[in-house]
């Protein structure tokens, strides 16, 4: 019965690994928005049964939401701040992937240890987890200032699995009002990154390192 | 009443935005601000008077705790907007320069600025109201957003830096309190508790323990971070220096609040459902390390808004460690977080001063500051004896009620720490403030006569007088409304 959806499953962590591998940035932001409808999708994949209404029509924004308008917004800030096509990582593709295997292993263990709620489809809560620690993974280890929101957005999609897999249905209102938060949460960034290109002429967060505590008041000096 | 007070801010943001004119938007401000703080009077008068429930959906309400957090966003908000108006017409007259490499920078457009203040206070006035721990979430990540624009006031590169580093720590912290919401709706499956707060607080004793031990470790988590609980913390130094003095006041006084408040909501379930010891001794522990975190980086502070923002650390600190402490020590929070939030407003609000005046933040280009602004000078030395707890103030009596409750518990240990690095603060501080106020004052070449703005002062006078009546005399209006509030964070109804 829920053989799709198990699949599904599969397709999620596969589009972790190869985040974890990904160089370009337009390939990294068209994973996240796939990713995300993906995971948009899932509910209706799970359901037994005929979906309701409000879950095919709430399936809709979010895949309207993250499959078009994120990587819209996302690919206007990368052609706008003028960033050099390639992620670059700070460590090396290998290390990156080696450290998601690594997640997925502990992921797996840790699902099993949880007392969570019996679960229809299999390895989803592994796969939800492990999600969240590639967006972990895409924030720090990355330095474009792109490859930070694209991990924001992954971690969000882990999140939204994980929700799935627990059975917490929110109200409409909330889910919509969390939605609408992801919503200006990237548009914001979006704003700061093209802020941050045209005043440093790149957007690599390294940079950004004046402020601190032991090195303080030596700006400019 | 609580429809209008979401959305009269709104209402007005939206407004702000959309007008031409500077000064009627700053009326606009103003006037928001006022009709706001009146509103909130009725609330909580109505709250005192009929001690019912003000329900107007399953969304929005109003208890003690809120109530009581809503009335500090409100009256700070009052303060800053008077502060913000004085500010901005100083702004107009000279443009930016920055004061650490010289370059010129502008501003972003009054009312963007305006606005999104506006909404801000929309924003924080939904999170005291919220009585569903989703919509709870999405307010406080709201907050983020709104206030992400205000850092971002004087366009320079510093000021990018801090405004990314907020956006980015504060959004993936807060997404971690997301998670936690999901753990306490799995908690509360089989018993269709849900996430409004009522429906836990009623069936908090049938919820699954280890999964509502997960979702407070997830909740503190997320919301510790926004609220500046060490080793989360590292957004709020940046920021606080960074942003315009009135925003840094709000910043440390009202948003800090809410995280606090979302915190004490899940502490309240957890309470309720007989695992205060849990969640207690995790509220203490990172209480104390927030405290030494603060300490160890005070004594080596260069420049004097990090050093506010590092008092915040250690306030924020203090409030965690009452929390988890509990009985008398929870009134001591609540008292320390009005305390706190009107003194550190009044000294960032000064802070803005002596920055116009100095024209540098840092701490050791800084000196005999009330040869050139008396005012300043002596508010700022008001201020400091306040926030460090010399009674009479609010501050002293709640950092002397938490260490009474150590005490009380017998941990000595706890006790004899939090005395130590209280001193170490007081230390550090002292070593600025003093530096900064007393001392022989070389003219700078090309130094301007100094005209303290009477409008960014007036507040920070206003809130201290405030603070040192707390210390002197409770009234007892706010004394029941602090001792319901407790009883609210600590799981009553």
């Amino acid at each position: 019965m829920h053989t799709f959806a198990e699949l599904t499953i599969v397709f999620i962590v596969l589009l972790d690994l190869s985040l974890a591998v990904a160089g370009s940035l337009s390939y990294c932001i068209k994973l996240v928005a796939l990713q995300g409808v993906v995971a948009g999708l899932l509910p209706l994949l799970a359901a037994s049964g005929a979906p309701h209404a409000r879950a095919v029509l709430f399936a809709a924004v979010i895949v309207g939401l993250k499959g078009a308008v994120f990587p819209w917004l996302l690919m206007r800030a990368r052609d706008k701040s003028g960033a050099r096509k390639d992620v670059e990582p700070l460590i090396s593709y290998p290390a990156s992937i080696l450290l998601c295997l690594g997640a997925f292993v502990a992921a797996s263990w840790l699902g099993s240890r949880l007392p969570l709620p019996e679960t229809h489809v299999a390895w989803i809560v592994p796969a939800s987890l492990a999600t969240i620690f590639t967006g972990f993974l895409l924030i720090t280890t990355r330095s474009k200032a792109i490859s930070q929101v694209l991990g924001y957005l992954v971690i969000e999609n882990g999140i939204y699995i994980f929700g799935l897999a627990l059975f917490v249905e929110q109200p409409m209102m909330v889910e919509l009002a969390i939605l609408l938060d992801v919503f200006v949460a990237v548009f914001v960034m979006g704003i700061a990154i093209f802020h941050i290109s045209r005043e440093f002429d790149h957007i690599d967060t390294a940079e950004l390192s004046e402020l601190n505590d032991w090195r303080r008041g030596e700006y400019g000096k | 009443m609580i429809k209008s007070l979401l959305l009269l801010p709104l209402a007005s943001g939206v407004m702000a935005f959309l007008m031409r004119g500077d000064a009627p938007r700053r009326q606009l401000l103003l006037w928001t601000a006022r009709l706001h703080f009146l509103l909130t009077a009725l609330v909580i008068y109505t709250r005192l008077a009929s001690g019912e429930q003000a329900e107007v959906s399953a969304w929005f309400g109003y208890d003690s705790l809120g109530v009581f957090f809503l009335g500090i966003t409100s009256l700070l908000f009052l303060g800053a907007s008077h502060y913000a108006v004085a500010y901005l017409a100083s702004e107009k007259r000279d443009p930016g320069e920055d004061f650490g490499d010289g370059s010129i920078f502008t501003n972003a457009p009054e009312a963007v600025f305006t606005g999104c203040l506006l909404l801000f206070l929309a924003s924080m006035t939904a999170v005291t109201a919220s009585r569903h721990m989703g919509l709870l979430w999405a307010s406080v990540e709201a907050t983020t957003l709104l206030s992400a624009p205000l850092i971002y006031f004087h366009r320079h590169r510093r000021s990018l830096e801090a405004t990314w580093k907020y956006l980015l720590i504060c959004s993936v912290g807060i997404a971690l309190a997301l998670m936690g919401n999901l753990f306490l709706g799995a908690a509360g499956l089989k018993t269709g508790a849900g996430l409004d707060v009522g429906g836990l607080l009623a069936k908090a004793a049938l919820l699954d323990k280890p999964l509502l031990k997960a979702a407070f470790l997830f909740l503190f988590v997320g919301y510790g971070t926004k609220m500046g609980i060490s080793p989360f913390h590292t957004w709020l130094p940046d920021a606080h220096s960074e942003a315009p003095a009135v925003v840094s006041a709000l910043l440390s006084g009202a948003l800090l609040n809410c995280a606090f408040l979302g915190i004490l909501r899940a502490n309240a379930v957890c309470a309720r459902a007989g695992l205060a010891d849990f969640t207690g001794g995790i509220l203490v522990i990172f209480g104390l390390f927030s405290l030494v975190t603060a300490a160890l980086f005070m004594l080596g502070q260069r420049d004097y808004k990090r050093m506010l923002a590092y008092s915040s650390i250690e306030h924020m600190g203090i409030l965690a460690l009452g929390a988890g402490l509990g009985g008398g020590a929870l009134f001591a929070s609540m008292l320390g977080a009005l305390s706190h939030s009107l003194t550190k407003a009044g000294l960032f609000f000064t802070s803005g001063s002596v920055l116009a005046s100095e024209k540098t933040k840092r701490i050791s280009e800084v000196s005999g500051l009330w040869r050139r602004a008396p005012r300043t000078a002596a508010l700022w030395l008001a201020g400091f004896f306040l926030i460090t707890g010399m009674p009479p103030s609010g501050i002293f009596l709640s950092k002397f009620l938490i260490l009474k409750e150590a005490i009380a518990l017998k941990d000595y240990w706890l006790a004899g720490a939090y005395l130590f690095f209280l001193a170490l603060l007081f230390a550090g501080m002292a070593r600025v403030f003093i530096g900064m106020t007393f001392g022989e004052r070389a003219a700078k070449p090309g130094e301007k006569p100094y005209a303290e703005p009477g409008g960014m002062l007036a507040p920070a006078a206003a809130f201290f007088i405030c603070v040192i009546l707390a210390g002197l005399f409770i009234p007892g209006w706010l004394n029941a409304l602090m001792k319901a509030a407790a009883l609210n964070a600590a799981g009553g109804i």
